[in-house]
């Protein structure tokens, strides 16, 4: 087994993952992200600042989230399949985990505003929410396209106090609505903390949204041990866009003798050229501040993904995912839009859960032939968030008009 | 001796206009650079379109967005800047995003510089933290790495970016992005003098300068004004964008 994780300790003090990582950033945000680093160093250590942060995933959040034993599912596929119940948090995903470990540090560092990027409109309702706990004033940029796709997010935003800034440069999409909240960042520094949804962005956001998620993997490694009787699981299964609900269960897990698997959205196939699969189908660039891996063409341009879960429409992913699969320590697959959405129906019709399509990824990758499960396998699936958001998508995938 | 080096050698006035290549047409550029050099720019900033322009304001956004359509590559740069060459010795920096430049290979890239003749290189997302190799390799090759300050850069930031660079530096006259508006007088004055006492090496000053009193008064403090979005807004829907960016920058310039 991989003795290099034993003792992991990345990223380096530079905020280096090995190649990938780091702050490719205008000099302008460079004593910003300093000051975000030392900030969080000490909160890191402070019992006061981790009490607090317990105490809302708590009472506010409603943690710790079930690890339910898909029993139907199960004994259908031959294998044991346990899923980390994320879909069961205040707001309906794991996104309020980050939201709230980084408000907090926000209101440390003495900020009142907030700004945030968002694509389906996940990320964006969770900071909405917690600034609104907060009292601080938020703004989140959105691609006019997303806007367009995700109404229902948009009212709810609007609801919780937040203002929305449509983005119509670019491809108006997430990639352009994370490029204008930081021409804000930029120009706003002084008062103004930008509130990243996942373990993308320049040093130390990767390490900070991956740490604050990381109570999915700690609460997962307690609760399969408890409720199986067992030490560890064979396998952990997670979707892959940004890459924070993986990095999240994944993190934990890393030193241990633990097969893990990403998943990425294929879109309409690979072939197709009409995905989101980054780290299989993409190269080493730098987007968003960070050294990773990138969709783009032979001249360095950026693509424009495609996946029907926003979530994953995303043509980066998180530097740390970028070395966990140059490592080898983590194996990435795919699965398609047509596989996502059948798998949705799948869990709702079998399990009575109607899990969030980016989920739906994860579900997929486990009805795979080529997949390697053996039969009585233990597998822990990250269920990132709710369905309700897709239904939407979800019907008119289906032909239906609701 | 590289021509960006030569130049800050003479004192005096400088200043510097963007052009985003590519732009209004694929073509337009060798005859804009040459315009601008006839027109008494001192040097000129050629922007290389990139589809995520994160410290560009909404016009030179607009700029990159229709160069791109328009087909400009970086290869395509290159040969234009090769052409330039045939006409005019006016100093030339390339100003880039990191990507498109990490996906030629720095080598193949600066090799590319050297036989093109450009002279400087501006990449706002390249920070020293991580500048050091890319910069290294240009000066060998007699590029200028022309990197960036801040007004929240630290003075000792400072000294260590004017010496990683070398022969120039680029000080962002605000916090904010290019086409913003200018902050007090006050305020930039204790800026620039700050960026004078502690850098190494001449500086320029660009975003948000856009007028003749603007190019004299920051030549006041600093080595050289760039003048970025208000020559290209100067462009948008204009049918004859050669003569108008020649008179804009003689107006900049004080000789019109």
């Amino acid at each position: 087994m991989d003795n290099q994780f034993k003792d992991y300790q990345l990223p380096d003090e530079r905020g280096h993952f090995e190649q990938f990582g780091g702050k490719y950033v205008p000099e302008t945000l460079i004593p910003a992200l300093e000051d975000l680093t030392q900030h969080y160093a000490l909160a890191k250590v402070d019992l006061v600042f981790q009490t607090e942060l317990s105490h809302l995933l708590k009472h506010y959040s409603g943690r710790e989230t079930a690890l339910y034993h898909a029993t139907q599912i199960s004994s259908e596929l031959g294998f044991d399949i346990w899923l980390k119940r994320e879909d069961l948090n205040h707001t309906g995903a794991h996104k309020i985990n980050n939201a709230l470990g980084q408000i907090l540090l926000a209101r440390r560092m003495g900020k009142k505003r907030i700004i945030a990027e968002t694509g389906a409109g996940q990320h964006g309702v969770a900071v909405a929410t917690v600034a609104a706990r907060f009292g601080l004033e938020c703004v989140v940029y959105m691609g006019e396209e997303d806007i367009r796709r995700q109404k229902l997010n948009v009212f709810r935003m609007n609801l919780l106090g937040a203002e929305i800034r449509p983005v119509s440069s670019g491809s108006k999409t997430l990639k352009d609505a994370t490029n204008e909240a930081i021409r804000d960042w930029v120009t706003h520094v002084d008062t103004t903390y930008y509130l990243i949804g996942s373990t993308v962005g320049p040093h130390p956001y990767p390490m900070l949204v991956r740490d604050f998620q990381s109570v999915i993997g700690i609460e997962a490694k307690e609760q399969f041990a408890k409720q199986s009787g067992r030490n560890l699981p064979d396998r952990l299964v997670a979707c892959v866009g940004g890459g924070s609900n993986a990095m999240g269960l994944f993190y934990p897990f890393l030193p241990e003798d633990v097969m893990i698997i990403g998943v990425e959205a294929a879109g309409k196939g690979l072939d197709s050229g009409e995905h989101a699969a980054t780290l299989t189908e993409g190269e080493f660039g730098v987007l968003h501040g960070a050294a990773s891996t990138l969709l783009q063409n032979e001249d360095g341009q950026v693509l424009l993904p495609h996946s029907i879960s926003a979530g994953l429409d995303y043509p980066g992913v998180g530097p740390e995912h970028s070395y966990l699969k140059e490592s080898g320590r983590v194996k990435y697959y795919t699965a398609t839009d047509q596989e996502a959405l059948d798998s949705f129906k799948w869990l709702s019709v079998k399990e009575g859960i109607l899990p969030a399509l980016e989920s739906a990824h994860a579900l997929a990758y486990l009805r795979q032939h080529d997949n390697g499960i053996k039969e009585g396998e233990q597998v822990i699936v990250c269920l990132s968030g709710r369905g309700d958001k897709d239904v939407h998508t979800v019907a008119e995938a289906f032909g239906i008009n609701i | 001796m590289n021509r960006i080096k030569s130049l800050f050698l003479k004192s005096g006035e400088k200043l510097i206009p963007f052009l985003t290549a590519g732009y209004p047409n694929l073509n337009s550029t060798v005859e804009l650079v040459c315009a601008a050099a006839e027109a008494g720019a001192d040097m000129v900033e050629i922007g290389i379109p990139f589809s995520d322009p994160l410290a560009d304001g909404p016009i030179i956004q607009k700029s990159s967005q229709r160069a791109l359509g328009n087909g400009i590559t970086l290869k395509l740069i290159f040969e234009q800047v090769k052409e330039i060459r045939t006409q005019t010795d006016v100093p030339i920096a390339l100003m880039g995003y990191y990507n498109p430049i990490l996906k030629m290979g720095h080598e193949q890239f600066l090799d590319n510089c050297v036989s093109a003749g450009v002279d400087g290189l501006i990449l706002p997302d390249l920070p020293l933290d991580e500048a050091k190799s890319f910069c290294e390799s240009a000066k060998l090759k007699d590029i200028s790495p022309i990197l960036l300050v801040a007004p929240n850069t630290t003075d000792d930031r400072i000294r260590k970016i004017s010496e990683l660079a070398g022969d120039l530096i680029y000080s962002v006259s605000m916090l904010g992005i290019t086409g913003n508006n200018l902050a007090s007088k006050n305020v930039l004055v204790s800026y620039l003098n700050r960026v004078r006492k502690h850098s190494v090496t001449p500086f320029i000053v660009g975003f948000g300068i856009s007028t003749r009193n603007d190019v004299v008064w920051f030549n006041n403090y600093s080595d050289g004004a760039v003048v970025g979005s208000a020559i290209i807004k100067n462009m948008e829907e204009n049918l004859t964008p050669i003569e108008s960016t020649k008179e804009l920058i003689r107006t900049l310039k004080g000789t019109k």
